[in-house]
């Protein structure tokens, strides 16, 4: 299986096109590619400056003496306050994963029906979704609050799970890859004997696989960056952006441990970024199972 | 579904559906609609059940909020007392009276045909490009460009770019090569805000519709390029005119609607990044008009009126993108 894969791989190495344009197509690439990571790579040299360092004039694209002193103020911090530390993080973890696991679920099984199944109703739910995606407001939020007190959801778990779990953005992106997968697909799968559910998991999901990898991505970058601010109040149950950003806000506040806390949180989705797309690229080498 | 005739069902019908006897055509035509309707939701029973996680969670906090926020543009509500009805007056008031508000809608309009073309272009032929390269190169360019989403806020570097002061990176570098004489107040400036605005925006605008760009192309199978090579495709752009788009209709629409809300709905970076609201609101956007009357100032009924007016336009230029790329995409 590897053995072929590698073969074909090769073989593809250049279909149409040259060498010459890859090369420019690779210049060019690096040059904005630069343009894209300087801030990022400026927020990593702010939290490694030491204090004294941020006043040099001209300002200095690489620290002099590179000092893990801003982590450990963070963690200092972070550890001095009457919640533990590893309690926040755990709330960060455990938000994240439900979130990102029950919205592939729930997302891709309503994708299906909506996309394949012809059952009264589904062109209704096709249009809601596509307008709710329009509807971003900075109003709905206290109409949200409203639902959830009457729940009593308010300052619980729930707060910070369920209002991410159902996004327009899930459905709509993994409905516009399973349309494509052809119906006469579905159909053999019926006749076949499978149903509904088994037609989804075991026929639609395997080949729209770049889709849900990505919807994965999208999940756990959002779900990690939940702050429930308005939904939390309980320190326990805080999730970590909270936390670090209200660290970065108080006394201690200075430069170099805001940029160590928005290093620190934006680690894990960049981790799992590329974990997600290297699996992608490597599946799709050898799969063709679209008409 | 109500110009689904039943002959389309005999078709599709499966071994689940004892009950649909394709002898008897006569009768089911005979059926009334309602009766026709119900049947077909009891044959889709398990259709119903994958749909129901999803679509319980939506009803609840997404679609009920949204319909109860609708109705608040025509009410006046501070928070604490019961919304009092109040008709147009809002939009009255927005329209005729609100200098800032026009101002506003003129911002979005600008913003949104600037950076939503341009980042939708940007999109798609970033993720063109970077799909012409080897393997890991391919994973690590798309990690970069997608690197500002996934860093969330970061939005204290850039102040610290654009910073007015002679520390600023921008102003410090400008001067040092010496293209400026004097530290520039990229933030505060009436000039400089809107420019600035927009080149963050670009830089946090490759989303989810280049990485839904990104995955379409993965998803194509290779044999239809070698196909395309056999057929005598020769250059890179007969194979992207000729394979690669008609495959990505759908990714393509996708992206469409994420770059344009993103547009009509900015706010957060001229939020962020410079004071609110900005100077002589030249950066100032609808979305940051209904915050500043929703969050800051407690005016619910006012800020709904202003999203139910934002609301509609993104309507309207959905309803556009679909039109012009249902004709070139058939999706």
């Amino acid at each position: 299986m590897g053995k072929k894969m590698k073969l074909r791989v090769t073989k593809r190495k250049r279909l149409s096109g040259s060498v010459g344009g890859d090369i420019a197509i690779f210049l060019m690439l690096s040059l904005l590619g630069c343009f894209m990571l300087f801030p990022i790579y400026l927020s990593v040299v702010q939290s490694l400056k030491p204090p004294e360092e941020f006043f040099i004039f001209p300002p200095r694209m690489i620290p002099i003496n590179p000092t893990g002193q801003n982590f450990e103020e963070l963690f200092r911090a972070a550890g001095n306050m009457w919640v533990p530390f590893s309690r926040y993080l755990f709330n960060s973890v455990f938000v994240t994963i439900v979130v990102t696991v029950s919205q592939l679920i729930f997302a891709s099984m309503a994708a299906y029906v909506l996309s394949k199944v012809k059952a009264p109703g589904v062109r209704l739910l096709n249009r809601a979704v596509e307008i709710a995606l329009l509807f971003q407001s900075t109003v709905t939020f206290i109409m949200v609050y409203m639902v959830m007190a009457q729940l009593n959801m308010i300052d619980t778990y729930f707060a910070i799970t369920l209002p991410f779990i159902a996004t327009p953005l899930s459905l709509f992106f993994m409905r516009q890859f399973m349309g494509q997968i052809p119906d006469s697909m579905i159909e053999a799968a019926h006749i076949d004997g499978a149903g509904h559910f088994r037609t989804c998991w075991q026929i639609v999901m395997p080949n729209v696989k770049p889709a849900w990898i990505t919807l994965i991505i999208f999940a756990f970058t959002a779900a990690w960056q939940i702050t429930g601010w308005s939904y939390i109040f309980s320190e326990s149950l805080k999730p970590l952006p909270t936390v670090l950003e209200q660290i970065r806000l108080s006394g201690i506040a200075r430069a170099g441990v805001g940029a160590a806390a928005s290093v620190f949180i934006m680690t894990p989705p960049m981790l799992m970024f590329v974990f997600c797309q290297s699996n992608v690229i490597e599946t799709m080498a050898h799969s063709g199972l679209k008409e | 579904m109500e110009n689904m005739n039943p002959e389309t069902i005999t078709e599709k019908k499966s071994e689940i559906t004892p009950e649909i006897n394709p002898e008897t055509p006569v009768k089911r035509i005979e059926d009334s609609k309602f009766r026709y309707t119900l049947r077909e939701m009891k044959r889709n029973k398990y259709a119903y059940a994958m749909l129901s996680p999803y679509f319980i969670l939506f009803l609840l906090l997404t679609a009920i909020p949204v319909m109860m926020a609708l109705p608040m543009g025509f009410t006046n509500f501070n928070m604490v007392n019961f919304p009092q009805w109040v008709g147009v007056s809002n939009f009255q008031t927005l329209f005729m009276e609100d200098e800032v508000f026009l101002l506003s809608i003129q911002n979005t309009l600008v913003f949104a045909l600037i950076t939503g073309p341009l980042s939708y272009a940007l999109c798609f032929m970033l993720a063109w490009f970077i799909n012409q390269l080897p393997g890991v190169l391919k994973t690590i360019f798309t990690f970069i460009f997608y690197a500002p989403t996934l860093s969330g806020n970061i939005y204290a570097t850039w102040q610290l770019i654009f910073s007015g002061d002679a520390y600023g990176l921008a102003n410090a570098y400008l001067m040092d090569m010496g293209f400026l004489n004097s530290s520039r107040e990229w933030l505060i400036d009436a000039d400089l805000i809107l420019g600035v605005v927009i080149i963050v925006q670009l830089w946090i605008s490759l989303g989810a519709g280049f990485l839904a760009i990104r995955a379409g192309f993965q998803g194509i199978p290779r044999d239809r390029y070698e196909a395309g090579a056999i057929e005598g495709i020769k250059s890179r752009a007969q194979e992207l005119l000729y394979i690669t788009i008609p495959a990505m209709g759908p990714q393509l629409l996708f992206a469409a609607v994420m770059q344009i809300t993103a547009s009509f709905a900015a706010g957060d970076v001229s939020r962020f990044l410079t004071a609110f609201p900005t100077t002589d609101y030249r950066a100032h956007s609808i979305m940051n008009h209904a915050f500043d009357y929703g969050s800051l100032r407690f005016e619910m009924g006012y800020a709904s009126a202003i999203c139910f007016i934002l609301f509609f336009s993104m309507l309207l230029a959905n309803w556009g993108i679909k039109k012009v790329l249902g004709k070139y995409l058939d999706s």
